[in-house]
């Protein structure tokens, strides 16, 4: 199986707290080695899911709580958003999820009108279920030429 | 890093200026459509947003945009976005919100 790190974080589904997970994709991206254009772009993406989250989840539950999954991989950085508070689990998610089918109800992606569309257009794929919550598993891939997590960063100094 | 945002305004006869420094998302936005929105409801005021020291913006900020920009239209008064940084300026164009928004990014000189 392909190998891959994994950092799940929760947070309560509050505006309040779309900067933080902003700053946190960031810095992830950034060690991976993405571009700072690539890593603006995931920014956006990303803050657009959890704003579309932080919006479903608290319809449903005031105390919700939104969880956000990254899954660094050696050439992409796959982000995972769901609404339901619940934690979730990579593969299986990937399992269950198909293309974002434009016949799907999605009024509350909608929220703001631009988020989905802007996610849609910064990111390389990206895939939505709503059975349980929302889920929107997006990807962004790492240029081939680019430095990843996996080569030795300890050459640099020698 | 300020993932806040600051409002300065400045205000002359017929003319407001926003001075915006920070990041818009979905936690800041509410502030700035507070501070926007009642000025484009005044009859011929011309209002102009400089967005110079914004590092970040997303589709919160644009629709607060589009509510003021929409305002404006029915109250006769004028919308215009200056000093825009590349990053948030192409979420305008990609949107292709850049052909119905007035969006300057020279520098304006002083007055």
């Amino acid at each position: 199986m392909e190998h891959f790190d994994f950092i799940e974080m929760k947070l309560p589904a509050k505006p309040e707290y779309v900067g933080v997970i902003r700053l946190s994709a960031s810095g992830i991206a950034n060690r991976m080695g993405f571009s700072y254009e690539d890593i603006e772009d995931l920014k956006v993406a990303i803050s657009e899911a959890m704003t579309n989250a932080t919006t479903h989840a608290y319809e449903v539950d005031e105390d919700g709580e939104v969880t956000v999954g990254f899954g660094v991989y050696k050439d992409r950085l796959e982000v995972m958003v769901a609404d339901h508070g619940g934690s979730f689990d990579l593969q299986e998610v990937r399992k269950t999820t198909g293309p974002y089918q434009q016949s799907e109800k999605i009024e509350n992606l909608r929220e703001g009108g631009f988020g989905l569309f802007l996610i849609d257009a910064l990111m390389d794929n990206v895939q939505i279920k709503s059975d349980y919550g929302v889920i929107v598993l997006m990807t962004k891939n790492l240029p081939v030429n680019e430095v990843g997590l996996d080569d030795d960063q300890i050459s640099t100094s020698q | 890093m300020n993932i806040n945002l600051d409002v300065d305004v400045t205000e002359k006869e017929n003319e407001t200026t926003l001075h915006l420094k920070g990041e818009i998302d979905a936690y800041t936005a509410p502030l700035l459509k507070e501070k926007l929105l009642p000025l484009t409801a005044k009859q011929d005021h011309h209002i102009i947003v400089d967005l110079a020291e914004v590092s970040y913006m997303d589709s919160t900020g644009l629709g607060v945009f589009i509510s003021a920009l929409k305002s404006t239209k029915e109250h006769d008064a004028q919308l215009k976005l200056v000093n825009l940084q590349e990053r948030v300026h192409r979420l305008f164009k990609i949107t292709s919100l850049d052909t119905i928004i007035t969006i300057e990014t020279t520098v304006r000189g002083g007055n």
